[in-house]
């Protein structure tokens, strides 16, 4: 979409608040277990339902978990860093003020895929409201219930610099934070469960100046696809604004799913006056030599080394990508590829191809948790690899083993399913066809190679699928080719 | 019975000289009889308590502890009704002594005050004098154990209101160092500088109690003890001791009869051997400046909770923040209010540093300042309040005389420094009236509390303070 002459050609450059719901066993400040989608208010206790003379206790596994986000994101850690107090009332903040980090927080800098961190922090989740009526927003509602399970949860804040340029690069750097995020197991890190939120700043400029134009914060974009359109769209209101000569208002937007579209939450005016103040019940975070080499030294392989590494086995870029979106699936082929004699590009499309078609066919499940052992799997690739079965009955032996279990050697044997490859006997079925079917046979000497389909199907047919389609293509071409 | 210490009475009933449900049947008559206002609860009838230090000792809690069960209110209309589902540490730690609950004490609201005036369950009297203010805004636990209504009793004192009610009541009363008791379960005022700690009839009594107390709590993260534990006093005389008297609170605003017993006290200390200089403290006189900025802003953040969501007084309101503004506007006394606003606008944004920020610096100077202090003495000395008891009614319509009170606490509390008020004599206040107590105070460096209690208790000796009011 190219903007009116006049205003220039407008750069979009957008930045990324994203907040890390931890995978810890209890809360930010308490002892109350997480959960999800329990019984409402069963996970509470005096402290996260801020009664009279309570204290918060940090969680030092949520420390840890910060620690090590920090250490992927290669950020400089604050050797000693405070908790602050942030002050609004609304009833999901039981004390009337989130114990979160201000201007010292846990970590700053950093990078990832080419965009700069500017901080990460530690702070605690809100409860969760439900809006009662039709929309299940509070507009329009007559009451509102409010859950205590979630209030205190652990979360990480991270903030990028506003380094971002489109809304597909947003979409694909979004991604790449949630599977590094998710290959360090802290956090689910699950945007339909809320475990990963990402709100955008974004604003608009000339393209090749410094300055930052206004920018706007958009909210409640709770899928990638839903982040990637409330940031296009966006986008495209801020450069019609603009082209019709407007300013843009510095505004929170919400983003509604159902239609797109983007309302004003809040205006600058309505801002918040938060009060900061240093939390005078918990002392200063110092991290210490040892907690910060616990965590560089929890480092996985992180999924830009990992696809990395893939491309230098011979995996394509999306193959690659596609794998290291789930570190169990990867492990699962990694392991297959180890096994098997073929090029591990053959064993990567059996995982995320084959594989894992049969399971959705079946309903079972993901290949980590539900295909055969990686050693059976490879064994499969093998037979095929070498030509003892075909393809399409490599397919059907997988089928079995899913269903029944068992070696694909012994499976083979049992359903009769070796490939035909002797030449004798190929060849005396070639000849067979072409008796049967002298037009398809004379098409082929005159050019037509279409005509050859049938002729392979005739073959196939007279043995039951196991003939070598390649061997027996070769063939018809050899005894019916021009010359 | 009702005569002897708390010390002597545990010792009595372990050895099985007294029998421990006389001894709270005694106590729960004599609080019955309660006509100064300072129980807002008292037990029925008390269990027998597991043995232990304290075994068998009724103790009078201000309402600002949260005692599982037993109705808490801080002294306020907005908790009227709640019941915690919980118990406040330093409570828990007294009931495994052996301690009981004998009852919850009066104060001033959310412990904002000095004399027992703001409490949203009316006024405390002083023994002393009925028509007179007890002090706070321990105000109810200490006219309990100089009325004679508990054998003795724990409060709080956030910026004098442990040492300057007991002062005025003719009491012992000892505000630990910053972090030697939990502050888990205690209502929040400002969390800097809340310390809970006991009043007593005497200096024994109060470490017997401080001893219980006293620990680290995993669920209070700025609580750490006092390392070597609390064992009962026994210093008979102060030679060798050094006790300074800051010449920056020699202020205009002390009443004679209390410079006349303060000076006297300087006697006694010289008469028992210890050395008497004067010190310099150059930044304690802004200590109530400082200390009314920190305080009030810290209470505006941890008085936002209540807002009739969750439990407590629920305003009418038909929406969201009518149902806050109902609530709170009905729930919190004038002087709650006055407080909360003062802190929120010392936090607002452009002004934090001006104020909250300046405040915490100044608050760092009187911490200096008595570093240094204490590098070539062992005791700072001060009268605990500039007034004996004042009328009911006297300072009411004057907030900033009514901060005054808290002139020579105050710093202390900034500084987080343990501190003791032991009564040294009785005086007329200077526009005539009757004698009424005078407190002397001691204070010494962070975690110094048994040097504390020893010298108090070699003081307390040979002041022989009478003790009881009349009647």
């Amino acid at each position: 979409m190219s903007p009116p002459a006049e205003t220039g050609a407008l750069e979009a450059v957008i930045g990324l608040e994203i907040h890390v719901q931890l995978s810890t066993r209890t809360k930010m400040f308490c002892g109350c277990e997480l959960s999800f989608g329990d019984e409402p208010n069963v996970h509470t206790c005096p402290v996260c339902l801020a009664h009279p003379g309570v204290l918060p206790v940090t969680n030092r596994t949520a420390v840890a978990y910060a620690l090590r986000i920090a250490a992927a994101l290669g950020c400089e850690v604050a050797p000693r860093s405070i908790f602050h107090r942030k002050n609004y009332f609304y009833p999901d903040n039981p004390k009337a003020y989130q114990i979160s980090q201000y201007d010292v927080p846990l970590a700053r800098g950093g990078e990832l895929g080419g965009v700069r961190i500017h901080r990460v922090h530690l702070e605690e989740d809100a409860a969760k409201m439900v809006h009662l009526g039709e929309s299940g927003r509070i507009h329009g509602s007559g009451a509102s219930l409010v859950d205590f399970n979630r209030a205190g949860t652990p979360l990480v804040e991270i903030v990028t610099e506003p380094d971002l340029r489109s809304a597909a690069r947003v979409r694909e750097w979004a991604a790449l934070l949630r599977n590094t995020i998710r290959a360090l197991g802290v956090s689910d890190v699950n945007m339909e469960e809320g475990s990963l939120r990402c709100d955008a700043n974004v604003s608009v400029r000339p393209a090749g100046l410094e300055e930052l134009g206004t920018k706007t914060e958009l909210k409640n974009m709770n899928s990638f696809r839903f982040l990637e359109r409330g940031v296009e769209a966006e986008l495209e209101r801020q450069r019609e604004l603009i082209a019709a000569g407007q300013a843009v208002t510095q505004e929170t937007l919400h983003f509604h799913p159902d239609d797109g579209s983007l309302t004003p939450l809040r205006s600058k005016e309505e801002a918040h006056d938060y009060r900061y103040l240093p939390e005078p019940d918990l002392v200063p975070l110092a991290p210490t030599e040892e907690m910060l080499r616990e965590a560089r030294e929890s480092l996985p392989e992180l999924p830009a080394a990992r696809a990395e590494r893939y491309r230098e086995m011979g995996l394509t870029e999306e193959l690659a990508a596609l794998l290291v979106g789930d570190p169990a699936t990867a492990d699962y082929f990694e392991a297959v590829a180890t096994a098997t004699q073929a090029e591990p590009r053959v064993a990567a499309n059996w995982v995320t191809g084959e594989l894992a078609a049969a399971l959705r066919e079946q309903g079972m499940g993901e290949p980590a948790a539900k295909g055969p052992e990686p050693a059976a799997l490879a064994s499969l690739i093998d037979l095929v690899a070498a030509k003892r079965i075909s393809h399409g009955a490599g397919k059907t032996v997988l089928a079995t083993m899913l269903r029944e279990g068992g070696d694909p050697g012994d499976i083979v044997e049992r359903e009769g399913l070796a490939q035909i490859s002797d030449t004798g006997t190929l060849e005396a079925a070639v000849e067979a066809a072409i008796a049967a079917d002298p037009a398809a046979a004379d098409q082929i000497r005159s050019g037509n190679m279409k005509a050859i389909g049938a002729l392979v199907g005739a073959v196939m047919k007279q043995t039951g699928g196991r003939a070598d389609g390649g061997e027996v293509t070769r063939l018809l071409r050899e005894r019916l080719g021009p010359g | 019975m009702l005569e002897t210490s708390v010390a002597e009475a545990a010792r009595l009933i372990a050895a099985g000289e007294i029998s421990e449900a006389e001894y709270a049947e005694a106590w729960l008559g004599a609080a019955a009889g309660d006509e100064l206002n300072a129980y807002l609860w008292r037990a029925e009838e008390l269990a027998p308590g597991s043995g232990g230090p304290l075994g068998g000792v009724p103790v009078a809690v201000k309402d600002i502890f949260c005692t599982g069960g037993v109705p808490t209110t801080a002294g306020s209309r907005i908790l009227e009704g709640y019941v915690p589902p919980y118990t406040s540490t330093p409570v828990r730690r007294l009931a495994e002594a052996g301690a009981t609950l004998l009852g919850k004490t009066n104060m001033d609201e959310f412990a904002m005050g000095s004399s027992n005036e703001n409490s949203g369950y009316g006024d405390v009297l002083n023994p002393w004098d009925r028509g007179r203010v007890p002090g706070g805004s321990s105000g109810g636990s200490a006219a309990a154990v100089a009325g004679g209504l508990a054998p003795c009793a724990i409060g709080t004192d956030t910026g004098g209101s442990i040492r300057q009610p007991a002062a005025l009541c003719g009491i012992v009363g000892l505000k630990p160092t910053y972090g030697a008791i939990s502050r888990y379960g205690i209502i929040a005022f400002a969390s800097s500088l809340d310390q809970c700690g006991p009043l007593s009839r005497d200096v024994t009594d109060a470490a017997l109690l401080l001893s219980a107390m006293q620990g680290r709590d995993p669920c209070d993260s700025t609580s750490v003890g006092i390392a070597d534990g609390i064992v009962a006093p026994s210093r008979e005389d102060l030679r060798g001791l050094r006790f300074g008297v800051p010449r920056e609170l020699a202020s205009d605003g002390v009443e004679s009869g209390v410079r006349r017993v303060f000076d006297r006290t300087l006697e006694r200390i010289g008469a028992l051997g210890g050395e008497i200089s004067e010190i310099a403290l150059p930044h304690a006189e802004h200590g109530i400046s400082a200390y009314y900025v920190l305080a009030p802003a810290e209470a505006s953040a941890n008085l936002a909770r209540y807002d009739g969501v969750r439990y407590g007084m629920r305003g009418a309101g038909e929406d969201l923040v009518s149902m806050y503004e109902d609530t709170r506007a009905a729930g919190f006394g004038d002087e709650v209010k006055r407080r909360i606003m003062l802190g929120t606008y010392a936090l607002s944004s452009g002004y934090y540093e001006a104020y909250y920020g300046r405040a915490q610096r100044v608050r760092t100077k009187i911490a200096e300042d008595f570093s240094r202090a204490f590098a070539e003495l062992d005791f700072v000395v001060t009268p605990t309040s500039p007034s004996v008891a004042f009328e009911l009614g006297a300072k009411t319509d004057d907030p900033l005389a009514m901060y005054l009170n808290d002139f020579f606490t105050v710093p202390m509390s900034l500084a987080g420094i343990p501190a003791i008020s032991i009564p040294a004599g009785l005086a007329a206040p200077d526009e005539g009236g009757p004698e009424l107590p005078v407190g002397f105070q001691l204070t010494a460096p962070a975690f110094a509390e048994q040097k504390l209690l020893e010298a108090a208790f070699a003081l307390e000796r040979e002041i022989g303070f009478p003790g009881r009011p009349a009647g």
